[in-house]
């Protein structure tokens, strides 16, 4: 067995990005890795940039300049989000974009949709294949409606699930598109502390199935307990990454985002 | 429907199967029973109806399903129908067998959506809107000027003398004994109609319930999301509205072929807009819905038609308001209504209907 | 060439038109993010509201120019009363429903309008009665006629009012302050409600000079005039970016010189198979054109985003 080189461990690499809106710098530069398995975190202020890349990462914005490279594959040109979600990038969104009048179990097969192929012929005949898929589909999204603690009967429509349960059928759904890379944006936002906990669970547990994860968040102590790597964004800028407990106490970090106090420091502790 | 016959028990499930045999029973029956009671006019109307309903159920995938709006739809009933009366009429000579050309007008409705989606279906909602609008007018100078200076359309006086819809030797154009029984023009064309009605309503169900299905109603109800979902949108709007412009051509050749007459009077906004009330008010996305509103919006003009006039005579002793303009001034306001009021329509799907309770349910705490 | 000359002309002339219904759309979309389908409609009632007046004043021996300017006042409170009633109806109550829902309640806002004013004016063409001494003037070959030069002046003069009131005053400040970010502007103090009203009013009010002027450079009002021209002015502001009040100026004076010389040569160019009755189809190519090519319009970079 050969060691793996560089080029394999690293899932995701980022060389230069940057993004403007008109006369507002929103990214500059950006260089990060992140590697095969890790838990990545994202933090920053208010309007550092975090959903910023993003959306790039995602496809739903082009980056200006910049090489964007996952699994050995560059990206760096205009690409969309489709093409982006069948090479196995899968996303949440800060704020809840689920289709709301369909039921939590439809939502979830949505998912299966670009790893699935049946078309109108499949539809009309209902030949075999199709009605094996279909099969396949609705089998799958039950299993991960219960993976994620979705306990409610299935035909329920999403708008009407509690704010926790969305944001789990957000992951559920992610998921369901067998991803290398989900990416959260702010999955523990405005949840109380036993939802988070379960939630930190979840992704533990889903990061073991050896599916990389990417979070953003605001709360700091939810991400430096949790994740393998952080790296911190400000105006736009990557201005520091590092394991957890090097970012606690990095300088540069604790006057940018956090004033001139260290990083939560005991409960912090405690946790991780 | 297939899930709901599947939860029923063994006695539910034969009293379906016996709603089900009289239902078809009195579909059967209907134009004879129609004809005797009201006259054949009324089994003219029906085969109308049933043409109209068709329209709806093709918006309905576009609008229903897909959430987009396409507010010049009745131009593809256009395009299917010249194609049928120019391939088969005096018009060019050309009498091609219905078997050929009612495919043709189906696949060039089909292409004409094409070409107009594809610029229109990666902008946003709105701009399907106008420029389907735009389209639809366009159309109809089209065909009132392609005239001269080689007379194509026959202009403002439309093509006449449409071949009949004929199976070899079986023309519907007349009228025909069989069983024992006389089977008027318009009673086959109810006939070859409701098949027709038929087949679009079960493709409607058959792709509902599917992963093309699944894909419309995500991309309605969240673009971005089904994008990120790995939904092809593009693609996926694009197959909805050439979907929908096929039912509209398929229409649009058997209405050439039943009416033997086509001119761009029968294809203006109003006739637009008369369709997409159908499944605005019936309830978007939901096949029982649009039927009911189709018949409801061919039912109650007509009724409309033969009511107000002697209505207002009795009234304010002369005609005050034409019928014609009545109906669209109720149209109008049918949709504003149903909108503010009533956003599933009339009969809401299933789902929707659960969703309306758990509001009120909400609305009540 | 006195033709290419004439044609140029009357485009620049329609073209303003366009380019004050054109400022509707744009306005409102800018702060609402929605086409009004209703506008058109409102053009229409305004020119058919002011025909009424006049026919009702110009036996009582008012002077002809008075009798304009009150015609023209009383259209535009019409229409910005009818204004507000659209947003109050179609849209207000809809502002966070699905995009579907308030598009289908403005086609029903256009139905109705379009079928009341045929109960009311009926379906016949009406002569617009001329006010205004018809002197032509000969500009090198071209005719202009008063009435002409008095539309380019009023459509200049007004859109330069309005872009003096869009960033000189208080309200022009808040309506640019809601188009960009409606929450924040609420934040910052801003009247939502009130701005949005203020909006659909002053598109309206725009909306009926154009009516008055496009009716009295034609001599004739029509209860079907909204639709077709509703579109082109939406065409124009696509063109020139929708959601952007320059652009809509410029589109719509655009869009009516395209139409103007292409009606003019149409017959030419295609060895006299198209003939002049094709002039309404040019709009319609130039906005799937734009929208191919350039969907974000001339001036405009807003649309495309979808997030």
């Amino acid at each position: 067995m050969t060691t793996p080189t560089e080029f394999d461990v690293n899932l995701l690499e980022l060389s230069g990005v940057a993004k403007r809106f008109g006369g507002l710098s929103a990214l500059s530069d950006i260089s990060l890795h992140i590697r095969r398995g890790e838990i990545y975190g994202l933090i920053g202020p208010n309007g550092a940039g975090k959903t910023t890349l993003f959306n790039i990462l995602t496809g739903l914005y082009q980056s200006d300049s910049g090489r964007f490279t996952f699994n050995n594959t560059e990206y760096s040109g205009r690409c969309k989000p489709h093409v982006l979600a069948q090479a196995g990038i899968a996303r949440t969104f800060q704020n809840i974009r689920l289709f709301a009048n369909m039921t939590a179990l439809e939502n979830v097969m949505i998912g299966r949709h670009l790893r699935t192929s049946s078309g109108i012929w499949g539809a009309l005949a209902r030949t075999a294949t199709a009605r094996a898929e279909e099969h396949a589909i609705v089998q799958r999204a039950r299993t991960l409606l219960s993976y994620v603690g979705i306990d409610r009967p299935h035909q329920t429509l999403a708008k009407n699930l509690s704010y926790g349960e969305q944001r789990r059928l957000e992951i559920a759904r992610a998921l369901a598109t067998d991803p290398k890379l989900l990416a959260l944006d702010e999955p523990a936002a405005g949840m109380n502390a036993t939802e988070t906990e379960s939630l930190k669970e979840l992704l533990l547990s889903i990061r073991a199935s050896g599916i990389t994860v990417l979070l953003i968040e605001h709360d700091v102590k939810f991400i430096l307990g949790l994740c393998d790597r952080v790296a911190v964004l400000d105006y736009g800028k990557k201005i520091a990454e590092d394991v957890p407990e090097k970012i606690r106490c990095n300088p540069a970090v604790i006057t940018a985002y956090l004033g001139t106090e260290p990083i939560v420091p005991a409960q912090a502790e405690i946790q991780s | 429907m297939r899930n709901v016959l599947k939860h029923l028990s063994s006695k539910d499930k034969r009293g379906a199967w016996i709603a089900f045999v009289m239902l078809a029973i009195v579909l059967l029956v209907l134009p004879f029973f129609t004809d005797a009671l009201f006259g054949r006019g009324w089994v003219r109307i029906m085969d109308f109806a049933l043409l109209y309903i068709m329209l709806a159920l093709g918006l309905n995938i576009v609008v229903g399903y897909a959430g987009l709006l396409d507010l010049g739809y009745i131009a593809f009933f256009a395009v299917g129908a010249y194609c049928y009366a120019l391939l088969g009429s005096p018009q060019l000579g050309l009498h091609l067998p219905f078997w050929i050309v009612l495919p043709l007008g189906a696949l060039l409705a089909c292409i004409f959506g094409v070409l107009l989606g594809a610029p229109t279906l990666r902008l946003r909602g709105d701009y399907l809107a106008i420029v389907t609008l735009g389209f639809g007018e366009i159309i109809r100078i089209f065909l009132n000027n392609l005239n001269a200076p080689i007379n194509i359309t026959n202009g403002p006086q439309g093509i006449s003398m449409i071949d009949p819809i004929r199976f070899g030797e079986f023309s519907l154009g007349k009228t025909h004994e069989l069983f024992g029984l006389t089977f008027p023009s318009v009673h086959l064309h109810y006939y070859l109609f409701l098949l027709f009605t038929l087949l679009v309503i079960f493709i409607s169900l058959r792709l509902e319930d599917s992963r093309i299905g699944r894909a419309w109603m995500a991309i309605r109800e969240d673009e971005v999301a089904a994008e990120a979902m790995g939904i092809n949108t593009r693609n996926i709007k694009l197959l909805a509205f050439a979907m929908g412009a096929t039912f509209g051509g398929l229409a649009g050749g058997l209405f050439a072929g039943f009416q033997g007459f086509v001119s761009p009077e029968s294809f203006g906004l109003t006739e637009s807009i008369t369709v997409l009330c159908m499944v605005v008010l019936g309830g978007m996305g939901n096949i029982s819905g649009v039927l009911l509103g189709g018949i409801l919006l061919v039912v109650l003009p007509e009724a409309l038609r033969h009511g107000s006039g002697p209505a207002q005579q009795l009234l304010f002793g002369k005609t005050l308001i034409d019928p014609e303009s009545l109906r669209m001034l109720l149209f109008g306001l049918a949709l504003i209504t149903v909108m503010l009021w009533r956003p599933a329509g009339l009969w809401p799907s299933n789902q929707r209907r659960r969703e309306l309770v758990a509001e009120n349910d909400a609305a009540h705490l | 060439m006195d033709t290419l000359l004439q044609q140029i002309v009357n485009g620049f002339v329609q073209g303003s038109v366009y380019a004050m219904v054109a400022l509707g759309y744009t306005m409102v979309y800018g702060i609402l993010g929605l086409i009004n389908f209703a506008h058109g409609e409102v053009v229409m009632v305004g020119a058919m509201v002011a025909m009424s007046v006049i026919h009702l004043l110009i036996g009582s021996g008012l002077p002809p120019l008075l009798v304009l300017l009150i015609s023209l006042i009383i259209s535009m409170v019409v229409c910005m009363a009818l204004g507000y009633g659209i947003e109050r109806i179609a849209y207000r109550p809809l502002r966070n429903a699905p995009r579907l829902a308030p598009l289908i309640t403005a086609i029903g806002v256009s139905m109705v309008l379009q079928n009341l004013a045929m109960m009311f004016w009926g379906r016949e063409y009406h002569a617009f009665p001329s006010l205004l001494p018809n002197n032509s003037h000969r500009l090198s070959g071209a005719i202009i006629t008063e009435v002409q030069i008095l539309i380019v002046l009023i459509a200049l003069g007004m859109m330069g009012g309005l872009l003096l009131l869009m960033h000189r005053t208080r309200l022009g400040r808040a309506m640019r302050a809601v188009a960009e970010n409606p929450s924040a502007a609420v934040l910052m103090g801003v009247n939502i409600n009130g701005v949005i009203a203020i909006t659909f009013m002053l598109g309206s009010a725009l909306a009926a000079v154009a009516g008055i002027m496009i009716s009295a450079n034609y001599g004739i009002v029509h209860y079907y005039m909204g639709s077709i021209l509703g579109l082109k002015a939406f065409t124009a502001a696509v063109l020139g970016g929708i959601g952007n009040m320059r652009g809509a100026m410029v589109g719509g004076l655009l869009l009516g010189l395209i139409e103007s010389l292409g009606a003019g040569y149409i017959g030419d160019l295609s060895g006299g198979f198209f003939g002049s009755h094709y002039q309404d189809v040019f709009a319609f190519f130039v906005l799937i054109s734009v929208l191919i090519f350039r969907p974000s319009g001339l001036l405009g970079e807003r649309v495309a985003e979808r997030a």
